[in-house]
């Protein structure tokens, strides 16, 4: 087990605390941004989607059957 | 030429059932959680062993614990790109537009890692190299990675009609694999400043246990994550694909009544 | 922005960066990658003689010496073959160790004497906790006694 002796000691890191921690600060905002904009990417391609369909509601038909899906 | 990938009914055999939009839908729906579960799991425990159960490190103190999330970081981005390489070949051998939008679902995470695998890096190398940067063989071919992955993120956001776009997309990912064995490979092809592997298949890693461990699990969680995302995000890219399918409007029926 | 402008942009990117790839590529390999040379090479006049180059190596043990004026270092780089005496004055790298990995870069002198303008620590791929070395050491130290 590793004996950190101290909080301080902890975010220290021997004296090395910023560019231990910067690059887990990074890592956790680029996760965090990258949950984000995958979340808002549905969100946003749902909306308009509905957004489409309702200023066209009859369409012209699915252009694609299930069976040709596979083309 | 697809034929022989469907039965009497029309519908896909086997496995390749799951090549049809449709069903590979609603199954990344189910699964995605799952592996968003496990990479949580995953990370806790290994960030807990790289900070709390791995020892201080003999030559480098304290800092070398940057490489619980540099290696892992690294590796994905190399993996990620030979599987976007990957579907894309099926994708051009198979006509399987799922494929393609594998492709596409998996550029933005392995470019995350690629940049993560830079900037942890550089962040490690000021300490103990005495610099951020140096244009070795290694740091050089890791950037070309990441010049790649923007190179076919935007290629493909650029290109209107999609069939073009997937061409164009993989032919990047086919060639652009090629940098992956020069990345690996190249601290031992040319003199580098990036020191050689700690772990490789053929040799016994030159970490302590626990040390190996952490990076271990760390690496697992970063590939269960990539799966939750991918998953995630090539649904975006089948609704958005498949529109004007019937089973399409059904699922937008669905969302619009919860909405 | 127009789609059509966004396209554009998009396009352009992905043309800048396909181009920064290839130039980058184009002239890596120019250089052949050779990020440095080994002193055996410089030894053997393999390396560049009036433009600067880096070399790597060995620090060697008991080497290192700092100058009257408190700022320059003498050392002496080693592949074990061969040694190059280097000059250095700048900051050291918290690495800089005798024994260990160093990358120069620098000017090879008339005089043998390599005047080096930056240098890095190199650091090999083990790690291994604090008391896992002391053993080693005092198993090493053990081993030699015997054989005397």
């Amino acid at each position: 087990m590793m004996e950190w002796g101290s909080w301080s000691a902890f975010w220290s890191m021997g004296g090395n605390g910023l560019f231990v921690w910067g690059s887990y600060a990074v890592t956790f905002l680029c996760v965090a941004v990258e949950l984000v904009l995958v979340i808002r990417r549905r969100r946003d391609t749902v909306r308009r989607l509905l957004r489409l369909r309702r200023a066209a509601p009859t369409g012209t038909g699915a252009r694609r059957t299930t069976e040709e899906i596979f083309e | 030429m697809t034929t022989d990938i469907k039965d009497r009914s029309g519908q896909g055999k086997g496995l390749f059932r799951f090549s049809a939009p449709p069903v590979f839908y609603p199954l990344a729906g189910r699964l995605a959680p799952w592996f968003a579960g496990i990479a949580g799991v995953l990370t806790v425990i290994g960030l807990y062993i790289g900070f709390f159960v791995a020892p201080t490190d003999f030559q480098q103190g304290e800092v070398y614990r940057v490489i619980f999330i540099h290696v892992p970081a690294a590796w994905m981005s190399m993996f990620i790109y030979l599987i976007m390489a990957f579907w894309a070949a099926v994708g051009l051998v198979m006509n399987t537009r799922l494929s393609f939008m594998m492709t596409q679902a998996l550029a933005p995470t392995g470019a995350i890692f690629c940049f993560l695998a830079l900037w942890t890096g550089a962040l490690w190398g000021k300490p103990t190299w005495g610099t951020y940067w140096v244009w070795d063989a290694r740091l050089t071919s890791q950037l070309l990675l990441l010049f790649l992955y923007l190179g076919f993120i935007a290629l493909t956001s650029a290109i209107e009609d999609s069939r073009r776009a997937d061409r164009a997309g993989a032919i990047i990912a086919l060639v652009g694999a090629i940098n992956v064995p020069i990345i690996y490979f190249s601290v031992q092809w040319w003199n580098t400043l990036h020191q050689g592997a700690s772990v490789s298949l053929t040799q016994a890693p030159s970490m302590a246990t626990t040390m190996l461990w952490g990076m271990l699990v760390m690496a697992l969680a970063a590939w269960a994550y990539t799966i939750a995302v991918a998953l995630w995000r090539v649904r975006s890219i089948i609704l958005e694909r498949e529109r004007h399918t019937d089973w399409v409007k059904a699922e937008l029926d669905v969302q619009e009544s919860r909405a | 922005m127009k789609p059509r402008s966004k396209r554009l942009l998009l396009l352009g990117s992905a043309g800048a960066l396909l181009i920064g790839a290839v130039a980058l590529v184009l002239t890596a390999f120019q250089q052949n990658l050779v990020f440095f040379h080994t002193p055996s090479e410089v030894a053997e006049g393999k390396a560049p003689q009036e433009r600067a180059f880096r070399i790597g190596g060995l620090v060697e043990e008991g080497s290192i010496m700092r100058e009257d004026d408190g700022y320059t270092v003498r050392f002496a780089i080693t592949d074990t073959a061969h040694v190059i005496p280097v000059t250095y004055r700048g900051s050291l790298p918290a690495m800089f160790q005798e024994g260990k990995g160093a990358v120069v870069q620098g000017i090879l002198g008339e005089d043998g004497l390599f005047r080096a303008t930056e240098l890095l620590a190199k650091h090999d791929e083990n790690y291994m906790p604090v008391e896992a070395q002391f053993a080693l050491d005092q198993a090493h130290k053990a081993q030699q006694t015997v054989q005397y």
